[in-house]
């Protein structure tokens, strides 16, 4: 008897069952998806040597090479020079040191990474900035031939970006815009603007009309009222779109390697060159993309707030 | 406080007109309602005295002003919407604030003014929550605050009633009605429901199919609809028309229903239909001993005070209203009569009222 009014549940309730078996999935899922990304920390954190060990150290002595060397550009020396130098002043040039090498500069890594940063923080702003505006126009505004432009802009994304790379490459070297920083910008924020325009288009189309017109009545112009009322209304929305964005443009890789050489040579075409530097340096190399998953991680869970928020959001009385 | 006069107001939303050729007056300090069924333009033509649309002809004034290609923002005018608007992303206090931090007030100045308005209408508490977790009646009062707040020159309401449960609609009715006898600004309140309209309108203008058919105090409009509609539209249960086969000639006095002769007042107007109407309020009509019009009783309801009787004779069914002292049982024969002062000829073909010795509007 008790048994069954242990079972009684709303029927719109899962089961036990059901939820630890999702719960059971999820994990299992979450462990897959982990696995490659702890093997490359733990790779970043490894010796020369322990990296490419087998079978495949899981227990290891850590060690800051493979960081050392992502940041440092190195030139090997003789025992004797090594002896005639005054004693390392650092402990990574302590370390250098130990490898029989000196450090000779930075590396051009710190450079490429900050490019990253630009051009995909850059391209996600515009994106995001004119979506918003072309999405509230198309939500708000009767527009002549509104379905055949919305199905226009759509249409840049039908083709993979990279069937115009070779029109652009010839643009871009025309107008001077190949390896700087604005070039890369206003192409990535042309490819993202399409996706832009059609997610903001959507989440504006869900917020009540009333709520500017409020605005508008209270003495704010429609400009105001689309920064003080509209924007932050549709934040769940930029958040999302802005996380499309900025996932596409820092990792794009097609373009950036065939855009860029060295000004403005985003991090995605850089880390492979780290492999020719000095033999296959794992370590430099895992040290590497784990600094360049960090912002996106970053900038996710930053927003991920305003994305869980969204779901939960019940403000609007329809 | 202002005056608002609408000239010639059309609006066109591509072929279905919403508002035809309307001429309104609302006089500074009047609560004037609007009241129509749904789709009968009356949201439109307070959205267009918002400056939320802007009419496709005619002329809106503000006070004299010709306000009718100005911005909604530049009017000077307070708008409560049906939904109430509140903008979920700021607080109870910074909704109420939100039109004055756009003038450019001091903050003190701003703090003082919410302090105001929140105390009349007794919000205080709630200044600092979330509007998303105030009930219907409390979202109700900021949506009023952040309209008061400001002090406009005219107040519009779109049935801010609308969402509330009744006992609460009537609760409110009566704030609002108190609340305008103390700030006496020229509102305009939209509504579909005639109670409300009763209760808290100086004047009453009735609307249908983007016509305003007649506007008047609410006694006028009840007791002396200018149109079948009207009569039918106001009043619960609603106006009883009884159908007389004759055409009705200027200066008479009877008319003749199911072969019983019946008083009505002196026509000043004849009907140019041979089938007409009279319209007769159920409260007056009665049960007659000995002469009227015979029917079968259909259905009794009991509300208290009185009692409404569905009575199904040879010219149609009818509502009679009688005191609750007078048991009838359905299926039961009886004999209906009526007030002979207050009895309304409406023309058959064009459903207008004619003017007679009671009917003077």
């Amino acid at each position: 008897m008790s048994s069954a009014i242990n079972s009684v549940r709303s029927p719109l309730e899962p089961s036990s069952f059901s939820r630890k078996s999702a719960a059971t999935l999820i994990i299992i899922y979450a462990f897959i998806a982990l696995v490659p990304i702890a093997w490359m920390v733990m790779t970043s954190f490894k010796s020369a040597n322990d990296a490419v060990s087998y079978p495949p150290k899981v227990v290891f002595e850590p060690s800051m090479e493979g960081w050392v060397n992502l940041f440092t550009q190195r030139s090997r020396q003789s025992k004797e020079y090594l002896k005639s130098l005054p004693p390392p002043e650092t402990w990574y040039e302590e370390l250098v040191r130990s490898r029989q090498m000196v450090i000779a500069g930075p590396s051009r890594f710190l450079g490429r990474f900050l490019n990253s940063l630009i051009i995909g923080f850059g391209s996600t702003f515009l994106s995001v900035f004119f979506g918003a505006l072309a999405g509230y126009a198309f939500s708000r505004f009767k527009i002549p031939l509104k379905e055949d432009l919305l199905f226009f802009i759509l249409s840049t994304r039908m083709f993979p970006p990279i069937a115009v790379a070779v029109p652009i490459f010839l643009m871009y070297r025309k107008l001077g815009l190949s390896d700087t920083h604005l070039g890369m910008i206003i192409l990535y924020t042309m490819v993202n603007l399409s996706l832009a325009v059609w997610l903001l288009k959507g989440f504006m189309d869900e917020i009540p009309l009333e709520y500017e017109e409020a605005a508008m009545v209270d003495g704010y112009t429609r400009l105001q009222a689309f920064f003080k009322i509209v924007i932050p209304q549709a934040m769940t929305g930029i958040a999302a779109t802005s996380i499309f964005c900025m996932i596409f443009a820092w990792n794009e890789y097609a373009f950036a390697v065939l855009l860029t050489f060295s000004e403005a040579q985003t991090a995605p075409p850089f880390i492979p060159t780290i492999i020719g530097e000095g033999g296959l340096d794992w370590p430099a190399i895992a040290a590497g993309t784990v600094m360049f998953l960090v912002p996106v991680m970053i900038f996710t869970v930053v927003l991920r707030k305003h994305l869980l928020r969204g779901i939960t959001f019940g403000a609007v009385r329809k | 406080m202002v005056e608002i006069v609408l000239q010639n107001i059309q609006k066109n939303f591509g072929d279905f007109i919403a508002v035809k050729n309307s001429n309104l007056k609302v006089k500074t300090g009047e609560f004037f309602v609007m009241l129509g069924p749904s789709g009968c333009g009356k949201t439109t033509t307070l959205r267009m005295i918002a400056g939320l649309e802007i009419p496709t002809s005619g002329n809106i004034m503000l006070d004299n002003n010709n306000v009718t290609s100005l911005r909604a923002s530049q009017r000077d005018i307070a708008f409560v919407f049906q939904l109430f608007a509140l903008y979920p992303h700021l607080n109870v206090e910074k909704n109420i604030s939100f039109p004055l931090r756009m003038q450019k007030m001091k903050s003190s100045e701003i703090k003082e003014r919410v302090r105001e308005v929140s105390q009349l209408l007794r919000i205080e508490h709630l200044l600092k929550s979330n509007v998303s977790t105030l009930a219907g009646g409390d979202r109700q009062r900021v949506a009023l605050g952040r309209a008061i707040v400001r002090r406009p020159a005219a107040f519009l309401m779109d049935e801010p009633l609308g969402t509330l449960d009744t006992e609460f609609r009537e609760k409110m009715c009566l704030e609002l009605r108190k609340l305008h006898n103390r700030i006496q600004a020229t509102t305009v309140y939209v509504t579909h429901d005639q109670t409300e309209a009763m209760t808290m309108g100086d004047k009453i203008a009735v609307m249908n199919q983007g016509k305003i058919l007649q506007n008047g105090t609410p006694n006028e409009i009840y007791s002396k609809p200018r149109s079948k509609f009207v009569g039918s539209f106001i009043g619960s249960p609603s106006m009883n028309f009884i159908p007389i086969d004759s055409a009705i000639e200027k200066g008479a006095t009877s008319i003749f229903i199911d072969g019983n002769e019946f008083n009505i007042p002196e026509q000043h107007e004849g009907t140019i239909a041979d089938k007409n109407f009279i319209g007769i309020r159920p409260e007056k009509m009665t049960l007659s001993e000995n002469q009227g019009i015979s029917g079968e009783v259909y259905a009794s309801e009991y509300l208290g005070t009185r009692n409404v009787l569905t009575i199904n004779t040879e010219v149609g069914q009818f509502k009679v209203r009688v005191s609750k002292d007078i048991k009838v049982s359905p299926l039961e024969n009886v004999k209906i009569s009526f007030d002979s002062h207050s009895g309304i000829i409406f023309d058959g073909t064009s459903d207008k009222a004619l003017q007679s010795a009671y009917m003077t509007i």
